[in-house]
């Protein structure tokens, strides 16, 4: 579309700044509150301009003990325990799923498509719904407090299975055939024809599950337990709650300010591959 | 190099039989076409050779080995399918290294072979292409290229022409044939073009409905075809037929006309004509009411219906023809040009 109308420009660009101010305001008021000291934290009214502690906010953040009269880990732990546990999501579910529909796409055996229904039944079963029973399985095989508890009971991905069963639909069976004439056996197919082709749609989907994964919330706040395993989306919760006895909103806004940079970064990083995954459909 | 036979072949999709009694022994270095109308099982035919179907019952031997069980990439074939099916994320000296690799052939083996068969159909300038940046007919002469690199005992051909425009195509037919010549590589090529078939085919094999119609040389089928459904399918513009009673060596046509024959049949049967047998005859027996003329330059079409009646009926009459529509002609056609069918569809003799 492509018209001269110079009020229905200028009207879409203020709805557009207005949406921008609405979405990146509260986060410029993390980041100021991340750069002023504590003290300037509790005095009205509240600062709307960058102070100058940044750097000794980050350090006291990152390498400190957290917030004053709390035991907590080190805010660096934390982040390596969410991108630990993120990674090993995101990665876990692309791997088991793309093996699943490789296997229900691709090999005639009993009962394909009562498996795919049964994977695809899952999807009514997310982490939230079978919470005890998992936990009780978690528990019995002694995975609390490690990165198995944390992450294998999320990996198991009905959506992501069905995402790339329509994926592998859309090769033509000709590449299949092609690629047997050529004499490659199954394993070969899948890594050296079907794992390219599905290249953009896998970056796509390591975008949502690595955000899926660092947004974990109920499910670490259950099978963690000793403060070195703490994800850092449970500690900013945890910091709130400490924040009545000691309002350290400096570090509190800093631990949120790192708690959204990974995201960032995945997301920026990954977003050409990432809108060619969700659109692209030539195969 | 290698010959292929095929005994008895059957080929069922659950209880629908698609292919009934397939017989056929096809000589090392021989162009085979199999041609027949859409869904008449030529692609599942070429497959089972291929090994990409499974037999239900009878046997593929290539070579004097029966491959029945043997998986396609044991099978010593090379096939190139309608779509090309290249690998889009490879290179297209990828796309063709990509067997060799696989079998682990030595790399300036691999080379050689690629650059070889890139100089042999004049794709050397693309060898570092993905196959999305090249042209249909470079796609197409790419896929053939997989299929020469892999040096096979036969070429399978699943109609590799049919996305490709008309003149291309006359182009890229001369030169499958040329090629095929020049490597001697037993080739099954399958087509629904039967002009295609009749210039690329040593030997037509003509399915319909699953069943072999007839199968021999080219001039073989279309100077005495076995049925009337080759008659029909094979030449352009097709046959016409007409129905007719046959009486010592004489046939009379529904308007009361009567064509000789050396037929000693006698009863109903259907007489076929090739429009480009008839020649003008002030009182022969075929006359034509025109209703529509064709010039194609070499030579005219007649269309019309015969005298009085309701049977449709060309002529093809060599050079430019001015003749006025609604006029009546009449056309004769020599006995030996005649062909006579019984009521089963089978030739008489
Ligand atoms: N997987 C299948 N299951 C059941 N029937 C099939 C299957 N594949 C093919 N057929 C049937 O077998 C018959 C022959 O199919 P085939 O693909 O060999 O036709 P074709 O001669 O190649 O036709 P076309 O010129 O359209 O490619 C068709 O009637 C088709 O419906
Ligand atoms: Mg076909």
């Amino acid at each position: 579309m492509i018209e001269q109308r110079p009020l229905l420009t200028a009207m879409s660009h203020i709805i557009m700044v207005l949406g921008v101010i609405l979405v990146a305001f509260p986060i410029w008021i993390t980041f100021v509150a991340a750069t002023h000291d504590d003290i300037r934290m509790v005095q009205a009214p509240l600062p709307l301009l960058p102070g100058e502690h940044f750097f000794e906010n980050l350090d006291k953040t990152l390498f400190g003990v957290g917030l004053s009269g709390t035991e907590s880990a080190p805010v660096w732990l934390m982040l390596l325990n969410s991108l630990a546990m993120a990674l090993m999501i995101a990665f876990g579910k692309i791997a088991i799923s793309l093996l699943s529909a490789f296997a229900i796409v691709y090999f005639k055996f009993p009962f394909r498509m009562g498996f795919f229904w049964m994977i695809f039944i899952t999807l009514m079963l997310p982490v939230e719904v079978r919470i005890l029973p998992t936990f009780e399985v978690v528990a019995s095989l002694g995975m609390l407090n490690s990165y198995w508890g944390l992450t294998v009971p999320l990996i198991a991905s009905a959506t992501a299975t069905f995402m790339f069963r329509q994926v592998f639909l859309t090769v033509p069976d000709e590449m299949l055939e092609s690629a047997r004439i050529d004499g490659a056996g199954p394993m070969r197919f899948f890594f050296d024809i079907l794992l390219p082709l599905s290249r953009t749609n896998i970056a796509a989907l390591f975008v949502i599950l690595f955000i899926y994964g660092w947004n974990q919330y109920l499910w670490p706040l259950l099978v963690t337990t000793e403060t070195d395993m703490t994800t850092i989306v449970m500690s900013i919760k945890q910091m709130l709650e400490a924040a009545e006895q000691s309002p350290q909103w400096n570090i509190i806004m800093m631990t949120a300010l790192l708690a959204m940079l990974p995201p960032i970064v995945v997301v920026i990083g990954m977003q050409k591959l990432f809108v060619q995954g969700l659109t692209e459909t030539d195969k | 190099m290698a010959t292929i036979t095929l005994t008895d072949l059957v080929k069922s999709y659950d209880d629908t039989q698609v292919l009934h009694h397939v017989e056929g022994a096809f000589e090392d270095g021989e162009f085979i076409v199999i041609v027949g109308p859409s869904g008449c099982g030529k692609s599942t035919l070429l497959r089972m050779v291929a090994g990409l179907e499974s037999v239900t019952s009878g046997e593929i031997r290539i070579g004097d080995r029966v491959v029945n069980d043997l998986e396609p990439a044991d099978r010593d074939i090379a096939m190139v399918f309608q779509n090309y099916a290249l690998y889009p994320h490879m290179s297209v000296f990828d796309n063709m290294a990509y067997g060799l690799k696989i079998r682990r052939i030595p790399k300036d083996e691999i080379r050689k072979r690629v650059e070889d068969a890139a100089d042999i159909l004049e794709i050397r300038d693309y060898l570092q292409r993905r196959p999305r940046q090249l042209s249909g007919g470079q796609r197409q002469r790419v896929a053939m290229g997989r299929a020469i690199v892999r040096d096979p005992q036969v070429f399978l051909f699943d109609e590799p022409l049919s996305n490709l425009d008309a003149k291309l195509r006359v182009q890229m037919r001369l030169e499958i044939r040329k090629l095929q010549k020049r490597l001697g590589v037993t080739s099954i090529y399958v087509t629904h073009d039967q002009v295609e078939a009749m210039t690329l085919g040593d030997r037509l094999m003509v399915l319909n409905g699953g069943y072999v119609e007839q199968f021999g040389a080219p001039t073989e089928l279309y100077e005495r075809p076995a049925s009337i459904f080759v008659a029909g399918f094979i030449g352009s513009p097709s046959m016409n037929f007409f129905e007719v009673t046959v009486a010592e060596g004489v046939a009379t046509l529904p308007s009361g006309a009567k064509m000789s024959s050396s037929t000693t049949y006698s009863g109903k049967a259907t007489l076929g004509v090739r429009p480009e047998h008839m020649s003008p005859a002030p009182d022969g027996p075929l006359k034509i009411e025109v209703g529509m003329l064709e010039q194609l330059g070499a030579n005219t079409l007649v269309h019309g219906v015969l005298e009085g009646r309701s049977e449709e009926i060309v002529a093809s009459l060599p050079g430019l023809e001015h003749i006025n529509v609604r006029t009546t002609l009449g056309f004769d056609a020599p006995s030996e040009s005649i062909h006579l069918f019984d009521e089963t569809g089978v030739r008489i003799d």
